[in-house]
């Protein structure tokens, strides 16, 4: 295997729409071809080969070196393939992704798996607000695949979620899970105030709880439930330590209440 | 006739006569392996015979703890029947009843296949609004609420329209017990045998039928011709030793495992040898016009 690498001159004087450097879209293309492509996002047009090196490989298997975080929209609508990012990324990372793997060695931006629905992303460091959300006026966030988070994340994190299953084994923001439709969400680490913020639908697992539960989540006691074991076996293979947490019989909170009230919160007992 | 004899065992050279069935499988977990027994027993009880029961069904191995999706012990039992249909309307009671039902239970699909049938996605309404849907990956599962926590059942299970059923062993003895103690040999033998099932009380069946009867709307009846009481007044399939005849009838996933399942047998009998078990191995058919599988006893020998 021999990677198509983009190496990053230096950070740009502009975010820049990296949502065509995907594998889908780079094969069959030459190097001229890919040199060309446009990725500004203002008025200034800037092609491909103004910021990156380009060594050129298998287009299935894409690297960005000494990557920044005005990088947005990387892995947008990737159909399968592999992406590695060496550094952060901007915003929108992996949105609307539908296969292959996304890995960055580094942060995210805001936005990250927006609208994903399927293939596996992981990201190294923390996650900015609304993890797997949805764009303005979608109806639904993440709806497939699998997020890998081994760092904190934002506010919202699965905000609007429909399928699929985020793990996160650092601390989570404010309103983690909110609004959720189904899906599920673990958090290894201490989650904000007010997790499953008016949640239908689905699943948040919390390890070490939260600030502040909101009170229209109800304490429906203590269980030991075969749907633990077969979460624990699915992302074992993922996060060994988010796995861990399901050894456990495990305390399940009904809610939110205050909207549908079919979800459910986990903590530790 | 023509006969063969292996180590004192007289084989018939003739063919047992199968048919094309539907079939699926089930695996089904609990805490312990005594539970997802009882689940299965109770799941496949009366399942014996289509003719009676609308399907075949039985047990088809124990499967360790470190291989099942939840790694609880656990038990795959096969479905047998003649149309899909049935087997949806089979496994969906039987489910309901005898697996939803028991302590603890777990029911995952037992077979892959391109074609599916419901399992938890008709179930799920037991939930009544309080079931919980969950993917995992490719695995689609139900969560119903139930009295000892929750019933989780994978949404479909997988159908092979490949299946066959009516494999069989005609077990000819001396007495009533050596006779068992073959059968019963050769049941053993038959369990090891993966992707089979023997539906019969413990394997075995000792009144077997012939399509048919003097009385008008009854399908079936004793097959007399293999009557020990009936041997001097009717044209009989018995030689004058003989006074038990023990039947072995195999469901197979595919036609191999059948013949797997039937050499098994006739080497665990041949083994046993004529003394302690069977003087003679048969097996039924029906002139081979009916059925389109056919496994001629010559073909099994050890």
């Amino acid at each position: 295997m021999n990677p198509l690498v983009l190496t990053l001159r230096e950070r740009p004087d502009q975010r820049l729409d990296l949502a065509s450097l995907v594998p889908h879209r780079l094969a069959g293309m030459t190097v001229a071809e890919i040199e060309k492509i446009e990725l500004q996002t203002t008025r200034r047009r800037v092609v491909l080969a103004d910021v990156f090196r380009l060594r050129m490989g298998e287009a299935a298997h894409i690297r960005i070196e000494a990557s920044s975080n005005r990088l947005d929209r990387i892995g947008h609508e990737m159909a399968g393939g592999e992406i590695v990012v060496e550094g952060d990324v901007g915003a929108w990372a992996g949105r609307l992704m539908a296969d292959g793997h996304l890995t960055i060695h580094g942060s995210a931006g805001p936005w990250a798996a927006s609208g994903m629905k399927g293939g596996t992303m992981e990201i190294l460091g923390d996650a900015g607000d609304r993890l797997g959300g949805p764009a303005a006026g979608e109806t639904a966030g993440m709806r497939g695949g699998i997020v890998l988070v081994r760092g904190r994340v934002g506010e919202r994190a699965g905000d609007r979620m429909r399928r699929g299953t985020i793990v996160v084994e650092g601390a989570a923001g404010p309103y983690a899970g909110s609004r959720m439709i189904a899906g599920t969400l673990v958090v290894v680490g201490r989650t904000g105030p007010l997790p499953g913020y008016l949640m239908r639908r689905g699943t948040i697992v919390l390890d070490e709880g939260s600030d502040c539960m909101s009170p229209t989540f109800i304490d429906c006691g203590v269980h030991d439930l075969v749907t633990a074991r077969l979460t624990a076996g699915f992302i074992a293979p993922y996060s060994a330590r988010a796995a861990r947490l399901f050894s456990t019989p495990l305390r399940r909170f009904a809610g939110d209440m205050a909207a549908l009230g079919k979800g459910e919160i986990f903590t530790r007992p | 006739m023509q006969e063969m004899t292996v180590k004192g065992v007289r084989i018939d050279d003739t063919f047992a006569e199968a048919f094309g069935m539907r079939a699926t499988a089930v695996l089904i977990t609990a805490d312990s392996i005594r539970w997802a027994r009882q689940a299965a027993l109770t799941m496949t009880g009366f399942a014996t015979s289509v003719i009676g029961c609308g399907c075949e069904a039985g047990v088809a191995g124990e499967v360790a703890a470190e291989q099942t999706p939840d790694r609880r012990p656990g038990v795959r039992v096969l479905l047998f029947a003649v149309s899909t249909a049935e087997l949806q309307k089979q496994l969906q009671a039987r489910v309901a009843q005898c697996v939803l039902t028991s302590p603890g239970s777990a029911c995952y699909a037992g077979l892959d296949g391109e074609e599916t049938l419901r399992l938890g996605n008709a179930l799920r309404y037991f939930g009544d609004g309080w079931q919980i849907s969950k993917r995992f990956g490719s695995k689609h599962y139900w969560r119903i609420p139930v009295m000892d926590g929750e019933f989780l059942c994978e949404a479909t299970t997988g159908l092979t329209k490949q299946a066959v059923g009516g494999g069989n062993l005609l077990i000819v003895g001396r007495t009533t017990q050596t006779t068992l103690a073959a059968a019963e040999v050769a049941s053993a033998a038959i369990a090891k045998v993966p992707d089979v099932i023997a539906p019969f009380p413990g394997g075995i069946v000792r009144s077997g039928s012939k399509v048919g009867s003097k009385y008008k709307g009854v399908p079936a009846s004793t097959n007399h011709a293999y009557c020990p009481t009936l041997r001097g007044a009717v044209v009989t399939a018995l030689d004058p030793g003989a006074a038990c005849v023990l039947e072995i009838v195999i469901d197979g996933l595919t036609s191999n495992a059948v013949a797997a399942a039937m050499a098994a047998g006739v080497a665990a009998i041949i083994e046993l040898g004529p003394e302690r078990g069977a003087m003679r191995i048969s097996a039924g058919n029906y002139g081979g016009k009916l059925g389109p599988h056919h496994y001629h006893l010559r073909n099994l020998l050890p």
